[in-house]
């Protein structure tokens, strides 16, 4: 089943122009990795999916909603209830602990503070980190924080993950381990995983890649 | 699939295995296959000419027969001289091949005098060898620590070879430009 479709996308920042007429598609709980040259669009390409960013021109579908025409309000009321997200770095609150930082999610979403926790904590297990849960994130190291960061993007139990190269910071086996828990835990929950990387060894985790360049995208499987 | 245990010498491994005290033909190549042949179990064909080349230049000596006949019913052994060469093959270290993509360049340069897309045969072997690289990966997911280690080899090499796929891809117009000169 297709569960996010963007078709002609173009955005420019200034005189860049960093998309220029990409497309892809992702199915519910497939992991698909986004490759390509530095600079090629990736990331921006992300962001528009995610509707974090709005693109020029062109559209996104998520089920049977168009992002680009919905209001702000109800675009972020979906990435909050539909999607995850991880990116390099710096995306977890540095004044809260790592448990705080997990709960924060379905604290947003008006869930109790212990159930809220409670959920937490099984996350942080299944990611092999409960035992930082009370320590903030500037006291973790990088592989830890980034399981922390991935415990958060799969506690509300998202239909799409979005991740930015998620190891780009961590050494070959720090990062394949964060790879195979995520991987493994979306496929468990029957999560979608769009993940932007330029590391082959991190892509072999996924099912199949789409590769970006010069702002246009070439999906193998959907090739028009 | 690729060949995991790269072109290795049969008769070294079988003598290090002998190492662990005498076996019969079929034993050493269940011990071989175990431990090195994931992709490419060893013929019992093979297994007795190197045997018999490895009795032939003194390195393992017949250590009794059983009843019965045929060659499976040898015990072979390890002799001095067979462990002086293993000594000597562990000591020595492989050549460091600069492992040039020969065809994959031939293919890159041919695409490009001809006028072909040269990007659409890297794309190609792109996704060939992502496609390997992801078999490798659920491998190495549900194996022991052995398997991990045998398919980061291989995992390793290959993300090399996409290296090299990927720095063409961003060189291809200006290695245009110089073969059509
Ligand atoms: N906020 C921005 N302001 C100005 N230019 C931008 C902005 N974001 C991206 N760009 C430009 O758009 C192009 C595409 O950028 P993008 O970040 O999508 O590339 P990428 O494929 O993710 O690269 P990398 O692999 O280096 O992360 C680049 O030329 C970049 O400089
Ligand atoms: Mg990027």
């Amino acid at each position: 089943m297709t569960l996010l479709r963007a078709e002609g996308l173009v955005k420019s920042f200034g005189k860049t122009h960093a998309l220029d007429g990409a497309g892809i598609t992702i199915r519910a709980g497939e992991v698909v990795a986004v490759m390509g040259p530095s600079g090629s669009g990736k990331s921006t390409l992300l962001h528009c999916l995610a509707g974090i960013l709005p693109p020029d021109s062109g559209t996104v579908h998520y089920r049977d909603r168009e992002l680009t025409s919905m209001n702000d309000g109800d675009r972020s009321e979906l990435r909050r209830t539909e999607f995850g997200f991880v990116f390099q770095f710096g995306q977890l609150v540095p004044e809260l602990t790592c448990l705080e930082n997990v709960a924060l999610p379905l604290r947003l979403s008006g869930m109790k503070r212990k159930d809220a926790e409670r959920a937490a904590n099984e996350w942080l297990a299944r990611l092999e980190v409960d035992g930082v849960a009370d320590q903030r994130p500037g006291e973790t190291s990088g592989g830890q924080g980034q399981r922390v960061a991935v415990a958060r993007a799969l506690v509300t139990g998202p239909k799409v993950i979005f991740a930015d190269e998620p190891t780009g910071a961590l050494d070959s086996l720090n990062g394949e381990r964060v790879m195979h828990l995520l991987t493994t835990a979306a496929r468990e929950t029957g999560a979608a995983v769009v993940l932007v990387t330029h590391e082959p060894r991190v892509a072999a985790y996924s099912d199949r890649e789409v590769v970006v360049r010069d702002g246009r995208s070439r999906d193998v499987e959907f090739a028009r | 699939m690729v060949c995991i245990v790269p072109l290795m010498s049969i008769g070294h491994a079988l003598l290090g295995l002998l190492e662990g005290g005498p076996r019969h033909g079929y034993d050493l190549k269940r011990a071989y296959d175990e431990r090195f042949g994931q992709d490419r179990p060893l013929h019992y064909g093979q297994v007795y000419s190197t045997l018999s080349r490895l009795l032939k230049n003194g390195l393992v000596t017949e250590a009794g027969v059983e009843a019965g006949d045929g060659p499976e019913r040898k015990r072979y052994a390890i002799t001095d001289a067979g462990v002086t060469d293993v000594e000597r093959w562990l000591s020595t270290p492989e050549k460091p091949e600069p492992y040039l993509q020969n065809t994959l360049y031939a293919k890159v340069v041919l695409a490009l005098l001809s006028g072909r897309s040269a990007v659409e045969v890297l794309d190609t072997q792109r996704s060939a060898h992502l496609g390997t690289m992801r078999e490798l990966t659920r491998r190495k997911a549900d194996g022991d620590l052995a398997d991990q280690l045998i398919c980061d080899f291989a995992l390793f090499h290959l993300e090399a070879d996409l290296r090299w796929l990927e720095l063409t891809a961003a060189r291809v117009d200006q290695l245009a430009v110089e073969v059509k000169r």
